[in-house]
């Protein structure tokens, strides 16, 4: 009997090969013997003009196969002599700059490309990068917020005052409504910069193939179909002649999804120039100083409210460090400026932002994508409106909340995706309950009186955030049903250890009545599906689980009406089970899902046994074409789900730290999640998504930072000295509870969950971290040694 | 991230280790690759040569005796931490070395390597120096055995000839009614640490040697000093720096807090 599979916690069926060492990343892609090894020169100056690249004493080195630098690019290619694309424009952005695939002239980060090496092997390429003498020109760089804004120097000399962009939104007359209002607080807030460091770096494999003129790259993106259009147009050559393979990816959390990165490009163009594999695998210190970060941000707050706390004006100003420069448009600021909102309906609100050039490696969305500094701003804000009236800070958000009967709430923004910032549904104030149910808020008082009597500080913090996710505009799914009654199910957005070979194959089963077993997924392959957009945003369940769904109910359709025929029932009369169709109620009038497959195709040659039972059905009336007009051979549904907007998740975190009043050691002892997200495709999955989200967040707020020095030399680009959290570092223990108020956008009812764990992080340690010590953390992340230092700087205050 | 090139030799006997080390004034030992391969690999160091070791006979020994703990140049740091032997003759050995890096790192990394490493962030090097410990090196011209407060002349500097080879390392015996104790914080779990503090209490005297707050393994004599003042008496003798990970008030704070916790712990364990 096949039961359905949405909702329950099947096991994952990707994890037997991850576990046994059997994933196939794409460092191991066997591309053959005669693969050569790509290494790139990098700028070791953040600001420079690059005078002169000699690289005479390197194309004599054995084993050295090219050598190329920015004069050479024309040559190869027309296209790849500009700059690389400005992948999302926006009117606002009116200074957006991008770099060349290698450097033209100037050099605006330490990390950026100047000449590409490819050897017979790495340590080769390596050999001769080192043997690489450039002239520079050293400039003044501008590194951090201030700098930037001080605009002494500028990155780029056409951009004044170092400001890309400019934007400001609003709904209603904040300024107005503050100056009208009971109270008001002014706060400054910062967030520092950090980035995704997945476990596998960016990695590119191509091989040309002259006899049929075609092209096939693997490589380590979060976009196969993005990475296809931009080598096509790059490389001159069609679509039809290139073919983008996305093999196991470990790790994304944003930093794939810009593309194409200069290796994505200079790759395939060496396999096509020197008609030989290439290969190029990002090292740790590479992807440190030359893939992007994020996070970076400063924010300046104004607030208005009354006596109960509820928000009348709120007036936001913020300035984004960006980086060196614009690939991925504004995505970051403008979901700060949009997300900061959450849960919330303020009765006023205005925010502007300045994206700024820095000298400093590009910025791109980093799981959460501006989320969580938006998080952090206004749940600092709600702490501070608590503190201002001695409220409960609960209590205080409670009174802000949308509420359940508000829905579709239009917050009177436009969003990331171009479209207005309505939320679909939620419930607020239920999750509000659980939260404080599940942490023990209405207890804590008491725990904490108990521990100071023992000399011992705790603190208790709570953030809420609401999400958008699946943005548009589309994605699709391919269905075919084989002979063997095997599913078959192709989209083409990619994975990178997300479950999505499990939430799919669930989808899948339940709608064809197949087991789980019979379904096999395949994402980012180009081959497979040629039109796809990406995995990011929390799109992938929503966006392609939609299509899934909708593309196998297009084969179940089909399945349907042929076994009708050969039953000779009524479609309406019969059911589907474990891949066998029958009239409901006469279970041996049945037939296999396998031999429909064959009645679907009139070139019925016998290959297999299935093929021979088929010749018991005659199907079709004879005095018609074989295939109807309407209709194609094969089982197959192909379908694509578009939605009108994004879906808006939701959530609330609450931890309790224990902060040592001697060494300013920050301690975890409770952390709990509610978390919402439409119905759940698979629970054990979303919260493995949660448990990870969480475990990142404590990096990002206890941890991990960029410790770039005044001349913008990036000092940790080490796992050594960047702190990603061990497994030690994370709670040991997170407890979740789930509320699944449904999605009507989309035909299973279900919101994204991929970022959702990382979000509240920065908000809800400083809250708690507040909380403990009975002042303000304003900025995030935070390390002993820095609370440290609040201290001092407080008792001399208190002392003076 | 793949090292520059370098000549390989994995020599059968430690004469010919030493013959191939004073071959070549550009030679390196490998033994466990714990600090060396990291920086070969970020080509921070290039050796021309690289003698291993790791095949010399009868270099892994761990033995406790009433005396003290020798330890040979190949034992790893995991076999030294797994033996009782060693926890009842010194144990201030096995405390420390369950603070050095990770299971990994101490399943492959040797304690006398990390000894003449002699990094002032390194456990080990500043519990040798505390215990009053020693390194016997064998080189062209015969044996000889280095004291401890000899042995550490600068960062990441020993008093070991080019054509050396630190053969083992000798802990002295903890002596009756003497307590020693061990703590460290670092960022993460197996971090080097921002400051670690290992205390000896004896009959008359009151010693700590400190980590990652001194340029070497330094130690402190604080016999008299009253337990309040511990802390910063010891500053006196250090020289906490900063960094991107603390700062020096941050260290100077824990220096003060772990010399008091170890230095109580310690005459604990001798009462």
């Amino acid at each position: 009997m096949t039961t359905k599979l949405f909702g329950t916690r099947v096991q994952r069926v990707e994890d037997q090969r991850f576990l046994r060492g059997h994933g196939r990343y794409v460092d191991d892609v066997a591309v053959g013997p005669t693969t050569l090894h790509a290494a790139v020169l990098r700028s070791p100056h953040a600001h420079a003009r690059v005078l002169d690249v000699h690289v005479d004493d390197v194309l004599d080195l054995e084993g050295v196969h090219a050598v190329w630098t920015y004069e050479d690019l024309a040559d190869l290619s027309t296209a790849m002599a500009d700059p690389l694309p400005l992948l999302i424009p926006h009117p606002t952005l009116t200074h957006g700059r991008t770099q060349y695939a290698l450097a033209n002239a100037e050099v605006n980060y330490v990390g950026e490309a100047i000449a590409f090496v490819v050897a017979d092997d790495r340590y080769v390429a390596e050999d001769a990068v080192g043997r690489i003498r450039v002239d520079y020109e050293v400039l003044p760089p501008v590194v951090g917020i201030d700098a930037a804004r001080a605009a002494r120097n500028l990155v780029h000399e056409d951009v004044p005052g170092n400001v890309g962009a400019r934007m400001e939104q609003s709904n209603g007359d904040a300024p107005a409504a503050i100056a009208a209002a009971p109270h008001t607080l002014t706060l400054d807030l910062t967030v520092e910069r950090s980035a995704c460091q997945p476990m596998e770096g960016r990695g590119t494999v191509a091989r040309w193939d002259p006899d049929v003129n075609r092209l096939t790259v693997w490589t380590s993106t979060q976009t196969s179909t993005g990475v296809r259009a931009a080598i096509a147009v790059k490389l001159g050559l069609d679509l039809g002649q290139v073919d983008v393979v996305t093999p196991d990816v470990g790790g994304g959390f944003g930093v794939k999804i810009n593309h194409p990165w200069p290796e994505e490009l200079l790759v395939p163009l060496a396999a096509r120039a020197l008609g030989r594999p290439v290969k190029f695998i990002e090292d740790r210190r590479e992807h440190f100083i030359s893939s992007a970060h994020e996070r970076g941000q400063v924010h300046h707050v104004e607030v208005g409210f009354d006596d109960d706390g509820r928000v009348l004006g709120l007036d936001v100003t913020f300035w984004h460090d960006h980086g060196a420069y614009t690939p991925y448009g504004l995505i970051v600021p403008i979901i700060t400026s949009t997300q900061l909102l959450g849960p919330y309906k303020p009765g006023a609100y205005r925010v502007s932002f300045e994206s700024l050039y820095t000298n400093t490696v590009i910025v791109t969305p980093y799981r959460g994508a501006g989320r969580p500094q938006g998080c952090f701003v206004m749940e600092r804000t709600m702490d501070a409106i608590a503190e201002a009236l001695g409220k409960d800070r609960a209590e205080v958000r409670a009174t802000n909340f949308i509420q359940p009967d508000e829905f579709p709430f239009d917050q009177g923004l436009i969003f990331q995706d171009g479209r207005q910032l309505e939320y679909d549904s939620g419930d607020y104030p239920a999750s509000l309950e659980k939260i404080k149910e599940l942490v023990g808020w209405d207890e804590f008082p008491a725990f904490k009186a108990e521990m100071a009597a023992q000399g011992r500080q705790v603190g208790i913090g709570l953030a809420c955030y609401v999400e958008g996710t699946g943005v548009g505009p589309y994605e699709g799914a391919h269905v075919h049903i084989e002979t063997s009654g095997k599913v078959k199910v192709a989209t083409g957005l990619t994975t990178q250890g997300q479950g999505h070979a499990t939430v799919f194959a669930q989808i899948a089963a339940d709608v064809l009545g197949v087991p789980i077993e019979d379904v096999e997924v395949v994402t980012g392959d180009t081959r497979r599906m040629a039109y796809a957009v990406g995995t990011f945003a929390s799109r992938a369940a929503v966006m392609s689980g939609s299509a899934i769904h909708l593309a196998a109910t297009r084969a179940r359709e089909k399945v349907l009406r042929i076994a009708a025929d050969a039953l000779e029932a009524s479609e309406d009369d019969l059911e589907i089970v474990d891949g066998v169709v029958s009239v409901k109620g006469a279970p041996t009038s049945s037939i296999a899902l396998g031999t429909i497959a064959v009645l679907s195709n009139p070139l019925r040659y016998a290959f297999d046994e299935q093929s021979k039972l088929a010749t018991q059905f005659s199907v079709g009336d004879p005095g018609k074409p074989p295939v109807a007009e309407d209709d194609e051979p094969g089982l197959e549904g192909k379908d694509f789900y578009s939605p009108e907007r994004s879906t808006f998740a939701s959530g609330m975190h609450a931890v309790v730290v224990e902060t040592d009043p001697l060494t300013a050691e920050i301690k975890i002892l409770r952390y709990a999640v509610v978390h919402d997200c439409g119905y759940l495709i698979n629970p054990m999955i979303v919260e493995g998504q949660i448990h990870g989200g969480v475990a990142q967040g404590v990096g990002g707020a206890l941890y991990e930072r960029m410790a770039y020095d005044e001349s913008g030399q990036l000092l940790n680009a080490s796992f050594m000295d960047f702190l990603m959290p061990y497994v030690t570092e994370v709670p040991t223990s997170i407890e979740i509870d789930h509320l699944e108020t449904p999605s009507p956008l989309n035909p299973l009812g279900i919101k994204g969950a991929g970022e959702a764990g990382v979000i509240p992080s920065a908000a809800v340690f400083a809250a708690a971290i507040s909380d403990a010590e009975g002042f303000a953390i304003t900025a995030m992340p935070i390390s002993p040694s820095e609370l440290y230092a609040l201290r001092l700087a407080r008792s001399s205050k208190e002392t003076s | 991230m793949k090292p520059a090139p370098f000549d390989y030799v994995r020599p059968g006997s430690l004469d010919d280790a030493i013959v191939a080390l004073a071959g070549d004034p550009g030679a390196k030992v490998l033994a466990g690759g714990q600090s060396l391969v990291p920086l070969l690999s970020m080509r921070l160091a290039a050796p021309s040569r690289l003698v291993d070791i790791n095949g010399l006979p009868g270099l892994d020994s761990v033995e406790a005796g009433p005396d003290g703990v020798r330890i040979g140049a190949l034992a790893r740091h995991a076999d030294v931490l797994a033996s009782d032997d060693v926890r009842r003759v010194q144990p201030l050995v096995s405390l420390a070395l369950a603070d050095v890096a990770h299971a990994t790192i101490r399943n492959r990394g040797t304690t006398v390597g990390s000894i003449v490493h002699a990094d002032a962030a390194a456990e080990m090097p500043m519990v040798l120096r505390l215990l009053g410990g020693s390194v016997d090196v064998a080189g062209p011209s015969g044996r000889r055995t280095i004291k401890a407060d000899d042995l550490f002349v600068g960062p990441l500097e020993s008093s070991l000839h080019h054509d050396e080879i630190a053969v083992s390392a000798f802990f002295p015996a903890l002596p009756a009614g003497a307590g020693v104790a061990f703590e460290e914080i670092a960022r993460r779990h197996g971090d080097y640490a921002l400051c670690g503090v290992a205390a000896l209490v004896t009959d008359d005297a009151v010693h700590a040697g400190y980590l990652s707050v001194c340029d070497v393994p330094t130690v402190v004599d604080l016999t008299g000093v009253a337990d309040g003042d511990l802390g910063d008496a010891a500053l006196e003798h250090l020289d906490p720096g900063d960094d991107i990970h603390a700062s020096a008030a941050y260290r100077s704070q824990l220096v003060r807090v772990l010399t008091a916790r170890v230095v109580a712990a310690a005459r604990r364990m001798a009462a």
